[in-house]
């Protein structure tokens, strides 16, 4: 169990540093030098240039600039942004719940309805239900997400007007940031209706966002409970008399889970490109927007810090799924 | 079909069986006119490639024609539509539906460029960890799980970001992005090939290192590698659609579908068809080829590499 461990760790060290490295040449590889980035249209003048350069430790051989930016990662330093002149890794997290909330409530959404289609699909394998979900799932999953936003936007708050276009709270609400969960915030201040608004905002967002974990997580449910349906305990318990229910319910399912778990911890990758997109349609204030806007806006810095952040927290959750399906699963640890 | 007999061969498959089945090709289409969705969707695939190829001929105006007598008029089934521009004209009076029929072209062309760089270097790439092994095994590898640890429309905007956007720089951070996955694939048939007795048996007759790869393993590994190039032509569409719908993919003298959806965006709430039809082209022709794809990951048995 420990070597697993120590192997899985193994490989995370290095691409770890290659992250890094590459977010640490991106600012190195734009067109152009990162002190003139900064100072903009404006220009500058030679001394203010020099003193820069010093500051920054541009002036120093590459390697060590390099180191400097590694040790300054595992302090929680970023660097400044080039817009606001904030550090980058407090940015960050500032605005860090927001997606985080919105992508916790994707694949809640996605799991909620992806495991009954799932299940309802394999045990009536080549029937109409199969057909009809597995096809439904198949555009779900061809489905381009900014498309099904425009599309949602048009139905629900064009012509229905039921849910809002934009943003996370209305102006009406006004509370000081307590956790950056605008659900849990707008509890706790107490303010009749916030919670209500709150949920309005998140409900399209939402949708867009779980669309293709839903599709996935509906297939991989599928062919996980397919074959675990052809096993010979299943057939067992069929022997026996029990209902079936019981035995696609806790027979069946429990082992099929395990795929699916993992499936569900590839799919951060997924939401948080997805984030990207449905974050910019819905000008909701997240890492997604955010990366966005300080790419059309050069604000280098940021889009450094939040490629090596949003990569090292796809790499984390990764690292953690495949340990616990390390525990689950003996057979994977004696690889 | 110009799919051709070494994409659905057994691994291993002995050629005198080869020879005892000469119809192949109609034994593969026989499977396909079972699978009604299957036939269904390369129907509309093949539609639509039709439309790209003959796109002058087909398409009722020009793509970049502005009529100033008719901004933003609806598709002709709505008041103020006429049978002149079926699917409405957008807001500097072109026909949207000629500039979906010249879209196409882009949006092929995208995909299947794109797919050829990424399944070419990563194909090659695989192969040579495969059978190199060792310390070049391990550096590609790593180098494949560094790409594959950035969300790939992050990685692929950031490469946008450095080198401009463009058509030709779109395609490549796409192809970048898609790369890592046909050299894991192909390093994980190879090795599977490697330990067979009729590798073995060429090694043995004396087949050099060039030999090994390209004629006698690299046939026996194509099935799954053409079941994830037939599905990356839809990852590289969509993911094209994604960089110009955020401004950051083809510049606006190329009307790709994710450019004409992008200019639509603006004008939603009041000519829906502008941001409707484009991505109704998209999701059409992305999910006619992942029925397709499903479809031969069926026949071909190949496992999902996830």
């Amino acid at each position: 169990m420990l070597g697993f461990f120590l192997r899985r760790l193994g490989t995370f060290v290095p691409t770890f540093v290659g992250v890094s490295l590459v977010s640490f040449l991106f600012i190195r590889l734009l067109p152009g030098d990162p002190i003139m980035l900064m100072a903009g249209e404006r220009g500058m003048s030679d001394e203010r240039y020099g003193e820069l350069l010093t500051q920054f430790g541009y002036d120093q051989p590459i390697y060590l600039q390099y180191l400097d930016y590694v040790v300054g990662i595992l302090q929680g330093d970023l660097g400044l942004s080039f817009s606001t002149k904030r550090p980058v890794w407090d940015e960050f997290f500032a605005l860090f719940p927001a997606t985080l909330e919105l992508s916790a409530c994707a694949i809640v959404f996605a799991l909620l309805l992806g495991l009954p289609a799932g299940i309802v699909a394999a045990v009536n394998r080549g029937k109409w239900p199969d057909q009809l979900l597995m096809s439904t799932a198949l555009v779900g999953y061809s489905m381009p997400i900014f498309w099904w936003a425009l599309l949602l936007i048009i139905w629900f708050s064009g012509m229905l007007g039921w849910t809002p276009v934009s943003g996370r709270m209305s102006l009406q609400y006004f509370f000081p940031d307590g956790t950056g969960f605008m659900l849990i915030d707008s509890l706790a201040s107490g303010q009749k209706g916030a919670f209500a608004s709150a949920v309005q905002h998140l409900i399209l967002p939402t949708i867009v966002l779980g669309t293709i974990p839903l599709a996935v997580i509906a297939r991989q449910t599928r062919s996980a409970m397919l074959e675990v349906l052809g096993e010979d305990y299943v057939r067992t318990a069929r022997a026996k008399g029990l209902s079936p229910l019981r035995i696609n319910g806790l027979h069946a399912l429990r082992n099929a889970m395990i795929p699916v778990i993992t499936v569900i911890g590839l799919q951060v990758g997924t939401l948080m490109a997805g984030a990207i997109l449905t974050e910019t349609i819905f000008s909701w204030p997240g890492i997604g927007k955010w990366i966005v806007d300080a790419i059309a806006s050069r604000d280098y810095t940021a889009v450094q810090g939040g490629l090596l952040m949003i990569a090292l927290i796809v790499m984390v959750v990764n690292l953690l799924v495949d340990l616990t399906y390390g525990i689950i699963n003996p057979k994977i640890r004696a690889r | 079909m110009s799919m051709n007999a070494a994409g659905i061969d057994e691994p291993g498959a002995a050629p005198v069986e080869r020879m005892e089945r000469p119809g192949r090709l109609r034994e593969f289409w026989q499977y396909f006119r079972e699978n009604r969705g299957a036939v269904a969707g390369l129907c509309v695939f093949v539609f639509f490639i039709l439309l790209a190829v003959f796109a002058d001929v087909v398409a009722p105006h020009s793509p970049i024609a502005q009529d100033r007598g008719a901004f933003l008029q609806p598709p002709f089934w709505q008041d103020g539509g006429t049978t002149e521009y079926l699917l409405g004209t957008d807001a500097l009076g072109r026909d949207m539906l000629s500039r979906l029929i010249h879209g196409a072209r882009y949006s092929f062309f995208i995909g299947v460029i794109v797919v050829v760089i990424a399944a070419t270097s990563g194909v090659l790439m695989g192969l040579v960890a495969g059978f190199a092994g060792g310390y070049v095994d391990t550096l590609i590898m790593r180098l494949m799980d560094i790409v594959l640890a950035f969300p790939s429309l992050l990685l692929a905007l950031v490469m946008v970001a450095i080198l401009g956007p463009s058509l030709i720089n779109a395609m490549i951070a796409i192809a970048i992005v898609l790369q890592p996955h046909y050299v894991r694939l192909t390093r994980a048939s190879v090795l599977g090939e490697l330990s067979r007795d009729y590798v073995t048996s060429a090694r043995v007759a004396g087949a050099g290192k060039l030999r090994l790869m390209f004629v006698t393993v690299l046939p026996n590994c194509l099935a799954p590698i053409i079941v994830q190039a037939t599905v990356s032509v839809s990852y590289a569409i969509l993911g094209e659609a994604s960089l110009s719908f955020l401004g950051l993919g083809v510049d606006a003298d190329t009307p790709t579908w994710g450019l004409i959806l992008a200019d639509g965006r603006g004008f939603i709430s009041q000519a829906w068809w502008l941001g409707v039809f484009p991505g109704l082209a998209i999701m059409l022709v992305v999910l006619s080829i992942n029925v397709v794809g499903d479809w031969m990951r069926d026949v071909l048995d190949v496992r999902q590499a996830l």
